[in-house]
């Protein structure tokens, strides 16, 4: 069977799309590469979802934790608490375990136990609370002169938070918002290893990795397959984060614009 | 445990839940959160000297310095998960080849025979006959081993960053008294870059706190291995305890355990913070030097 085969039946395996049963024995070099990266498809789904989504609600998060008025403050507090205090791995277990009660009650959450729905809800509010920590930290920190610019300029409310307030925040925290959805692609690794099960071994890139461990007791050629694959789609994030970076900090004199810079030492991670 | 936990079944309520959560498993499954607190306490200094290597390293010469940039590089690059799934494999696999090179010299055959890694008895870790305790204490030391790896690489992050942030006229100046290298590292570098290092070390020891829950994963009998194992359905012919799904109430107990062990670390890292910073000249140390005059 030539490597092109290989890549037809198993390219598209992890979505359930082309040959069903796994190789049992013999496994080439091609098989291995065609059907971890199959299931990257699942780690890219999972990251671009929350990040999205996420986005909007760590937005709000930020806002609300940056109020004086107490019932709009606490609960973001204990929201971004919550999620960034205990570990990412228990908050998948407890979320389709919970999932699995209320489906036997409510028929309505039968979806949310399996991971398409129920682990991209947990990633979603997962990354609100850790990019909304990082939003309120560059909320704290815009130049007070930039808001009292605003004002002389007659700019107030919704205006003032759209036109100025909201993308110097962005530009602020940038480079660690991009940390963060590196740090979230990682994470989506963990969801077939939570409870949450891979029907059909439908799983995600570690799933068959780890399962190609398992079969051939040789670590050393799945699991540099995996790395090759995330160093990609980190070096992807940070080319695309890259980008929109640029595009905030547009208006900037040409040196006082900064360019990516990755504090490492600052890495947030679950 | 108690005397009136003779006949379960008799029981309801509170005196049925006394006795329930103190069956012998129950009983396990409280020494597993010593378990992570053991991984924990051996973890965190020898991933501190793992980094401290790889941080050294990543300043040293040109060849050791790749080592050291790429020990750091490759950890930020791909997940952690996926580390720890292949180090208990990789270092199992390399200690045995290691015992085996040395006990069996003349083993003709091949170590890796197609889908199997086999090494001569002898050389087998544990040694097959070996008692249950070995194997797990194996496993453990295994995973401390893997943790330590994973997390060096993340603490020589931190740390080679406090290195940079020494001020440079701090190294001028030792250089100028004429100091060697060896002696500008060890005298001057070192001694001042921990407050630098804080701030990041403290992220570090909270992210070591929440990656406790993988050694699930490596294979441990760990709070999480019996949080499934107890919560699950018990039918009455099996246990004297019968329930539903519980699992759900084992899982929210240990989010509660870990949202509780990462405030009081959060309160103590702050004190500690506030302590360090008494008499420095930063922004920090200012503020209370004003706040003692005021």
């Amino acid at each position: 069977m030539s490597c092109w085969e290989t890549i037809a039946d198993y390219g598209l395996r992890s979505l359930g799309i082309g040959e069903r049963l796994l190789p049992r024995s013999e496994f080439t070099l091609c098989q291995q590469i065609t059907l971890i990266g199959s299931g990257m498809i699942w780690n890219v789904y999972f990251g671009l979802v929350a990040l999205v989504t996420g986005f909007f609600l760590a937005t709000a998060v930020a806002v609300g934790k940056a109020q004086d008025n107490p019932w709009l403050r606490k609960p973001s507090e204990w929201f971004i608490f919550l999620f960034r205090g205990s570990p990412l791995f228990i908050q998948f277990f407890f979320a389709y375990f919970s999932f699995l009660s209320l489906k036997s009650a409510y028929p309505f959450f039968d979806p949310f136990t399996s991971a398409w729905l129920g682990a991209a809800l947990v990633l979603f509010l997962n990354t609100a609370a850790y990019s909304g920590e990082i939003f309120h930290g560059a909320l704290q920190s815009i130049p007070k002169g930039d808001l009292e610019a605003a004002d002389a300029y007659g700019l107030s409310g919704w205006a003032k938070f759209r036109r100025v307030t909201w993308p110097t925040m962005l530009r602020l925290a940038w480079p660690a918002y991009t940390n963060e959805a590196i740090f979230l692609f990682h994470a989506t690794t963990l969801v077939f290893f939570s409870g949450f099960p891979a029907r059909q071994q439908m799983g995600d890139a570690l799933y068959y990795a780890s399962y190609f461990a398992d079969k051939t007791f040789n670590p050393f050629v799945p699991y540099p397959i995996l790395a090759v694959y995330f160093i990609l789609v980190t070096l992807g994030i940070i080319g695309a984060m890259g980008l929109a970076n640029r595009r905030l900090n547009r208006h900037l004199p040409q040196n006082q614009r900064r360019g990516l810079r990755l504090r490492p030492g600052a890495a947030l991670m679950r | 445990m108690f005397s009136f936990c003779t006949d379960p079944a008799a029981l309801d309520g509170l005196p049925w839940f006394a006795c329930y959560l103190t069956t012998g498993k129950h009983l396990a499954f409280y020494a597993a959160f010593g378990t992570v607190l053991l991984l924990l306490a051996i973890t965190a200094p020898l991933a501190l000297a793992f980094g401290f290597a790889g941080a050294a390293a990543a300043r040293g010469p040109a060849p050791v310095s790749w080592l050291g940039k790429g020990y750091i590089a490759i950890v930020r690059g791909v997940p952690d998960i996926a580390f720890f799934l292949f180090f208990v494999i990789a270092l199992d696999q390399f200690f045995e080849w290691i015992r085996h090179e040395i006990r069996c010299p003349d083993w003709d055959q091949p170590i890796r025979r197609g889908n199997d890694f086999l090494v001569c008895p002898e050389a087998k870790l544990p040694l097959g006959n070996a008692a249950q305790w070995v194997h797990e204490t194996y496993g453990f030391l295994l995973a401390v081993l893997t943790f330590a790896i994973v997390f060096g690489a993340f603490a020589a992050n931190v740390l080679h960053g406090a290195m940079q942030a020494v001020p440079r006229a701090q190294i001028e100046t030792a250089e100028a008294y004429g100091m060697s290298r060896r002696q500008t590292f060890w005298r001057v570098l070192v001694p001042q870059m921990w407050v630098y290092a804080l701030p990041g070390l403290s992220n570090l020891w909270m992210v070591l706190i929440k990656a406790t829950p993988l050694l699930f994963l490596l294979g441990v009998q760990d709070i999480v291995y019996w949080a499934r194992e107890l919560g699950g359905t018990k039918t009455p012919q099996f246990t004297d305890y019968p329930h539903g799904d519980w699992r759900m109430w084992y899982f929210l107990a240990l989010l509660v355990f870990y949202l509780a062990f990462t405030r009081v670390s959060e309160i103590a890292f702050a004190r500690l913070t506030e302590r360090l910073s008494h008499g420095q000249a930063t922004a920090a140390g200012e503020r209370q030097r004003r706040a003692a005059a005021a």
